[in-house]
């Protein structure tokens, strides 16, 4: 595998309020993103994800460390390294005076896309951003969905192997959000590689190969998404659903470290020859994962049923119960 | 790498002239506002009008270019759009340079409407067109300048235009707009020789009435040396912004 990007201890103190202490802002982070993948930052408000994107692409210096970027050093090959990026900002930032087709098009000059391809390649990404209508509409008159989606469209007008979004779906109502996950999600059957940051759980899960946790600066996880939830599953639940004789289901719940035979043995066999309508195995989210990393939360919430692909119809009983 | 700086460049003017600068009254105030100004002082002043061209010029280009551009980069920057310029492969140098571009492509399209006028009405004897050009190329050059140092030493679109003013007025006073520099007092004299416009004024008024070329090559000089500071400045400024 190629590495994109590779990060050694890169560190961003920013100077300090009066009578604070400096902030470190990004405190020695150490990633690598390969090629192809999409790349997810994770972390809540403040925890330094911009920060991250805006050293990686030329906006900010970093402090500390060391970074390449497509096989160029950061520090050195900047101007290279932007040639071959596409940034989209946390606020989209085309401008209002000109229409989504003239904006474009002014990105691609300044990239360098040769003429003869320019209107090409302009009606080619209104139409996969479903903006061809407004193509000749101004910025300023775009609903905010749209604003992302042109943004989006405008990063990646040169065709770069490579594309930052901040926090892409960030105050976007559901529709628009999820339009743009697909068409985020579709950028990695192109081989393009993404480097995302978002704040939503869900958005990591849907969209990223792997995920780092990033809280106050440091990546305090990382890794696909199935190995972060794996990792923080210490515990699994096995819940039985048992005929009461009343005709009420009744519920029974234990507990278990590492394999789930032993708890379903013992929960059937206190049935003592009861129906038993189900077996479920429940298992802590993405979220409980999240909110245990993070530490957001003293309490970490208990399970959500996670075990849909174990429902055993009564009488069979045993069996396994991971997934 | 100049390459990717050229073009750029080139669009980043191409851009702000579109977005920005011809729209309708932007371009109706770049040419009514010099105009006004001298028209007030010439009718309380009855005289030579012709004695007040070489200064209704300089303020042409001084607030042709200078006006829009003290506050573009501010603009952009509150708007994020700036952001965009600073990710593409252009250099601080250059990407300053297309904004400069912008504001003189414009102050100099007004002032050529202005000039074309008073040319009609005074007629163009003894005009040397050469050191016209070049008077206005580096007046417009030396403006733009001072516009782009404004507009990124400040962090507010309102606060670009009072320091733009602040600069501006008083130059409009003491730069031999209305009254010759000569007639001041010793020490205004001093202050006025601090001023770009100044020398704008003096280079434009040996153009237009055929002054000498010794005199008027240390105006371009000056000139020239303006806009190499305050573009440096600018240069310095806008990188040191990026912390
Ligand atoms: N230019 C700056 N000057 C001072 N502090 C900053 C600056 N930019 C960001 N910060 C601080 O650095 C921390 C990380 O910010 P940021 O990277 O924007 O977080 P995120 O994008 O994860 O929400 C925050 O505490 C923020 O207030
Ligand atoms: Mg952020």
């Amino acid at each position: 595998m190629t590495e994109v990007i590779q990060v050694e201890g890169l560190t961003k103190v920013f100077a300090a309020a009066k009578g604070q202490p400096p902030l470190r802002a990004v405190d020695g982070t150490d990633f690598t993103v390969y090629e192809g993948e999409v790349f997810g930052f994770l972390g809540p408000n403040g925890a330094g994800k911009t920060t991250t994107i805006r050293m990686l692409t030329g906006l900010s210096r970093p402090t500390a460390g060391r970074a390449q970027v497509l096989g160029l050093d950061l520090a050195a090959d900047l101007p290279r390294i932007k040639k071959h990026i596409g940034v989209v900002p946390e606020a989209s930032n085309l401008y209002d005076e000109l229409t989504a087709f003239d904006n474009l098009i002014f990105v691609m000059q300044l990239y360098g896309v040769p003429r003869r391809e320019r209107k090409a390649r302009a009606e080619e990404l209104l139409g996969r951003f479903r903006l061809s209508e407004k193509r000749d509409a101004p910025f300023a008159k775009l609903s905010r969905g749209m604003k992302r989606a042109l943004t989006i469209a405008a990063a990646l007008a040169h065709r770069p192997p490579l594309v930052f979004l901040d926090e892409p779906t960030t105050g976007l109502d559901v529709m628009s959000a999820r339009s743009l996950r697909q068409m985020i999600a579709g950028l990695r059957n192109e081989g393009v590689t993404v480097f995302l940051t978002t704040h939503y759980l869900e958005e990591a899960e849907r969209l990223c190969d792997r995920v780092a946790v990033i809280v106050k600066g440091k990546i305090v996880a990382l890794d696909t998404v199935a190995g972060l939830r794996s990792s923080a599953q210490r515990k699994t639940i096995v819940e039985v659903t048992l005929a009461g004789a009343d005709g009420q289901p009744e519920k029974r719940r234990l507990e278990c470290e590492d394999g789930v035979e032993s708890a379903v043995q013992q929960l059937l066999a206190e049935a003592g020859g009861r129906r038993v309508l189900s077996v479920d195995t429940l298992r802590p989210s993405l979220e409980d994962v999240f909110v245990q990393l993070t530490g957001l939360s003293a309490e970490v919430m208990l399970a959500e049923k996670g075990g849909k692909g174990l429902v055993l119809s009564a009488g069979e009983g045993g069996g396994n119960a991971g997934r | 790498m100049l390459a990717d700086d050229l073009r750029g460049l080139f669009y980043i003017a191409l851009k702000d002239l579109k977005a920005y600068y011809f729209k309708p009254p932007n371009i109706s105030w770049g040419i009514l506002f010099p105009f006004a100004f001298i028209l007030a002082f010439a009718i309380r002043n009855p005289g030579d009008l012709r004695a007040l061209v070489p200064g209704l010029l300089a303020l042409t280009v001084l607030f042709g270019t200078s006006s829009m551009e003290a506050i573009v980069i501010v603009f952009e920057r509150r708007l994020g759009s700036l952001e965009r310029l600073l990710l593409a492969p252009i250099r601080l140098p250059a990407l300053l340079a297309g904004k400069l571009l912008g504001g003189m492509t414009f102050g100099l399209t007004v002032t050529l409407v202005v000039l074309a006028i008073s040319l009609a009405v005074f007629g163009s004897s003894g005009t040397n067109g050469l050191l016209l050009f070049l008077a206005l190329l580096l007046s417009a050059t030396a403006f733009s300048a001072l516009g782009a140092y404004v507009s990124v030493a400040v962090r507010e679109v309102f606060e670009a235009q009072t320091l733009a003013n602040f600069i501006r007025f008083p130059m409009m006073f003491l730069g031999g707009v209305f009254v010759p520099v000569e007639s001041l007092p010793t020490w205004l004299q001093v202050v006025a020789r601090c001023l770009p416009l100044t020398y704008s004024v003096e280079a434009l008024r040996a153009a237009l009435s055929g002054g000498s070329w010794a005199t008027a090559a240390l105006d371009l000089g000056a000139l020239a040396g303006f806009s190499v500071v305050l573009f440096s400045l600018a240069v310095y400024t806008l990188s040191r912004r990026i912390e």
